[in-house]
């Protein structure tokens, strides 16, 4: 007691000198503790080492246990400040974590590097030659095939008409992603207006032009038909859903949710089974529908739906004010989604809405499984073909496949994440 | 208009064709009355079109004989099984690879999204290469790439790899040694199911005490007890007494191919690996997108309280977080399950496949077949929807 009464009045409150920092911290234990043995991790990144040193000294090396022990310390040590070099502070969990997942890349990148490139043939005629090399990819086959995985069965004189369009295509995509202002908007009324006209007539023939038809279209050119007639077609489709379950009328509204939850609920493959077996009971006797205009209605159906529900989220987005002060300033409902609402609302879904063609571009390779021959259904039939029936090739021709689709996705997010910093539609912190 | 000076009560003269009920009313009735005569219009002309192909109706075909085999059934069916009967062997299939493939995304996409946000510079680039390589590659491809270019090309039943003796692997699927429990095993679990029961009352007068009194005892080691400690105990009693209450049928070669085990086809195998990578690139950025939504003064407050990284993220940001992830995790459980349709295209015998397929293509009854597929998926999805809401409802609630 008296001890206590001496002491504690002495210092104000916050006065009171600083204590010795507890034993474990301090001197030699202190300095093990916090720079060897820290964490789980951390010990044993000190005792794996140490224990293998020492074991491999004793056993095989034939040291003394004393030099054995000594060994051990010294390749502990060595570890540690590589590891103390290599990233900074001991966070010991974060190194382990390191040499786990850099071991992993490792792995990984041996394998791809002497799948595509150093186990790889280059050139080959045929199977035999794609069998040398097992362990490698067979490029020879993707160079030999490489016109049918882009034109499908369109007949080698007609494919310039496909260049043609294709680079019509470009000519005008390119203003639209990355022009401004009026340049944008013409290339964006060309694109949606003039180019599906005199794209369809440069493909599938007509005005003096030999007819190709569609059974004979596939590739990519049939992959990129479809993705593009389903993007053009979807987003405006989308939009006026969205308005319509947005909508004060209850009809109207209550269409637009049965119809949107419906395509939403089922999968695509569904669908386009649907469009091929269904389709050509709907209409009547003697009129016909191709395959590819089923797929293309379907695919068209399915992704306006999910595009519904994304311009709605910005639809929803946009404060009530806008529509209020739009219908005071007297304008019509039509004039004011055109002119407020949706300016706005869609500039706010853009990622969205690029996230639904990604969506869209991959969905497209479900065509094949109602006959219809897009990229991946000619890589498919390619790999069926027996004058390359070698091991390695199913595996070359879908790494190239995943290649060239991945090109295409990644390019897509991003853009869309350019956009989404450039419109600061992001989170912002 | 001349009454400008007096009318403050009487409302606007407006034409009949100004008022905006009205024109509302009409719109409606417009657009109801061309929907109504498109659809008469299809269903006429499909009435018209199945009666001159001679197209039987109605469901009857599901009780005839169905013909074909099924390489994967969880319920007994043979040839001389009914359509109806096919019909649920491919449901039950659809059901199967849907709950494995959602087990293992979520185990990967949690770890995947987890460790998207390490610090550690590596750790989290190897997560996002993961989402954006799997994320941009389409599905079907994936299924393709396991099915035909790893699982296909592997050596056959006599040259299978082999792990320790017990699993084997070949172009015929995946062979792994089944459970064969004896009738004392079924006490164990029995003990087993009694242990979770007893742990789960535990915690709850725990809580009930902790609300009460402030205190709480933890439960940990005496739940372990109970759940593991228990039935092991009586595993072994039993061992002792009577006899090894669980053996393992472990696959054995017996000349071309393997017999006893369990049997996972190439097909189911492809399928869920591809299902669960592609979808786990999905929900990891959902788990991100739901950690990164919670403030982040939450991780400051539980560093400042001394909780280490890993228990903060634990205690403090996932349950946080799992608010915001689960609605969307659902849906991506919802589009594994749609995407489990893609199944066709490898010839697992899943829902599209057995029904759509190859019912179809026998009966022919176009109608009545695509209408209960998608009958079966718009079930899924409206009641996946509604637990949905009604989660969220719940967690509303919570919220202060």
């Amino acid at each position: 007691m008296a001890m206590d009464d001496v002491v504690t009045p002495r210092y104000a409150p916050g006065q009171h000198p600083a204590l010795p920092a507890p034993a474990s911290t301090v001197g030699v234990v202190g300095w093990l503790r916090a720079n060897l043995f820290s964490t789980g991790p951390d010990t044993s990144l000190t005792l794996v080492p140490f224990g293998v040193a020492f074991l491999a000294a004793a056993w095989f090396g034939g040291v003394s246990i004393m030099g054995s022990i000594v060994i051990g310390i010294l390749i502990a040590v060595g570890v540690r400040i590589v590891a103390r070099v290599a990233f900074g502070n001991p966070v010991i969990d974060n190194t382990v974590l390191t040499i786990v997942g850099a071991i992993i890349i490792f792995l990984i990148a041996d394998v791809l590097l002497n799948f595509t490139i150093f186990d790889a043939v280059w050139s080959a005629s045929g199977r035999a030659d794609c069998a040398k090399s097992p362990d490698g990819a067979c490029w020879g086959f993707v160079t030999a095939r490489f016109s049918q995985f882009m034109y499908g069965f369109y007949p080698d004189a007609e494919r310039w008409r496909v260049d043609v369009t294709g680079i019509f295509a470009i000519a005008l995509i390119v203003p639209i992603l990355f022009g401004q202002g009026r340049i944008r908007a013409y290339a964006v009324g060309l694109f949606l207006l003039a180019f599906p006209i005199v794209g369809f007539i440069l493909m599938y023939g007509g005005l003096g032009l030999e007819i190709v038809p569609t059974n004979k279209w596939g590739g990519m050119m049939l992959t990129l038909v479809i993705a593009m007639t389903g993007i053009t077609a979807s987003l405006p489709l989308g939009v006026l859903l969205a308005l319509g379950r947005r909508s004060d009328m209850p009809a109207i509204r209550n269409l637009c949710i049965v119809f949107i939850e419906f395509w939403r609920g089922v999968p695509l493959i569904t669908v386009l089974f649907m469009a091929s077996v269904m389709f050509p009971l709907f209409l009547p006797e003697g009129v016909t529908f191709n395959q590819l205009l089923r797929a293309l209605i379907g695919v068209a159906l399915f992704s306006a739906a999910y595009m519904a529900e994304v311009v709605r989220g910005g639809l929803q987005a946009i404060p009530k004010g806008q529509y209020e002060a739009a219908s005071a300033m007297g304008l019509s409902y039509w004039k004011s989604m055109r002119l407020i609402v949706l300016p706005q609302a869609l500039t706010i879904v853009i990622p969205g809405i690029v996230n639904s063609f990604i969506a869209l571009f991959k969905d497209t390779t479900l065509v094949l499984i109602i006959g219809l021959f897009d990229f991946l259904g000619t890589i498919q039939t390619g790999l069926n073909d027996n004058a390359w029936a070698a091991p390695n090739v199913p595996m070359t021709g879908y790494v190239f496949a995943a290649l060239v689709y991945w090109a295409f996705c990644f390019g897509m997010s991003r853009y869309s994440v350019r956009l989404e910093r450039k419109l600061n539609t992001g989170r912002q912190h | 208009m001349s009454g400008a000076v007096s009318v403050t009560t009487e409302t606007p003269k407006v034409a009949w064709f100004r008022d905006p009920r009205i024109r509302s009313l009409v719109f409606q009735a417009v657009t109801l009355l061309i929907v109504l005569l498109v659809g008469w219009y299809l269903v006429d002309n499909t009435i018209d079109n199945m009666r001159r192909q001679n197209i039987a109706s109605g469901l009857g075909f599901l009780n005839d004989r169905a013909g074909f085999d099924i390489i994967q059934s969880l319920v007994p069916y043979t040839s001389d099984s009914s359509f109806g009967q096919a019909f649920v062997v491919g449901l039950l299939n659809t059901l199967l690879v849907a709950i494995i493939g959602i087990f293992f995304a979520t185990l990967v996409g949690f770890v995947v999204g987890v460790a998207r946000l390490s610090s550690n510079w590596l750790i989290a680039k190897m997560a996002a290469a993961y989402v954006e390589t799997f994320r941009n590659i389409p599905l079907l491809l994936q299924i393709f790439f396991w099915y035909h270019a790893v699982l296909k090309p592997l050596p056959g039943p006599r040259d299978s790899i082999s792990l320790l003796g017990v699993v084997y692997l070949n172009n015929r699927g995946l062979y792994l040694p089944s459970p064969e429990p004896f009738g004392g095993f079924y006490i164990v679990l029995g003990l087993f199911a009694a242990g979770i029961a007893a742990t789960l009352w535990l915690l709850r007068r725990e809580r009930k005490r902790q609300e009460a009194t402030g205190e709480r005892k933890p439960v940990l080691w005496t739940g372990l007890g109970l759940i593991f400690g228990v039935p092991v105990l009586a595993y072994f009693v039993i061992m002792l007494a009577v006899g090894n209450p669980l053996n393992f049928d472990v696959p054995a070669l017996t000349g071309f191919n393997f017999t006893g085990g369990v049997t996972i086809i190439p097909e189911l195998f492809s399928l869920v690996i591809a299902l669960s990578v592609y979808t786990a690139a999905f929900i990891a950025e959902n788990v991100r997108s739901g950690i990164q939504a919670v403030s982040h003064g939450q991780t400051e407050a539980a560093y400042a309280l001394g909780f280490r990284p890993n228990l903060t993220m634990r205690l403090i940001i996932i349950p946080q977080a799992l608010r915001v992830i689960i609605p969307p995790m659902t849906s991506q459980y919802l589009n594994l399950t749609k995407n489990s349709s893609l199944a066709v295209a490898i010839a697992y015998p899943d829902l599209v496949a057995v029904f759509m397929g190859t019912t179809l293509n026998q009966t022919g009854q176009a109608v009545e077949v695509v209408a209960i597929t998608m009958g079966v998926y718009l079930l899924l999805s409206l009641g996946t929807a509604g637990l949905m809401n009604w989660y969220n409802a719940r967690v509303a609630l919570v919220e202060r």
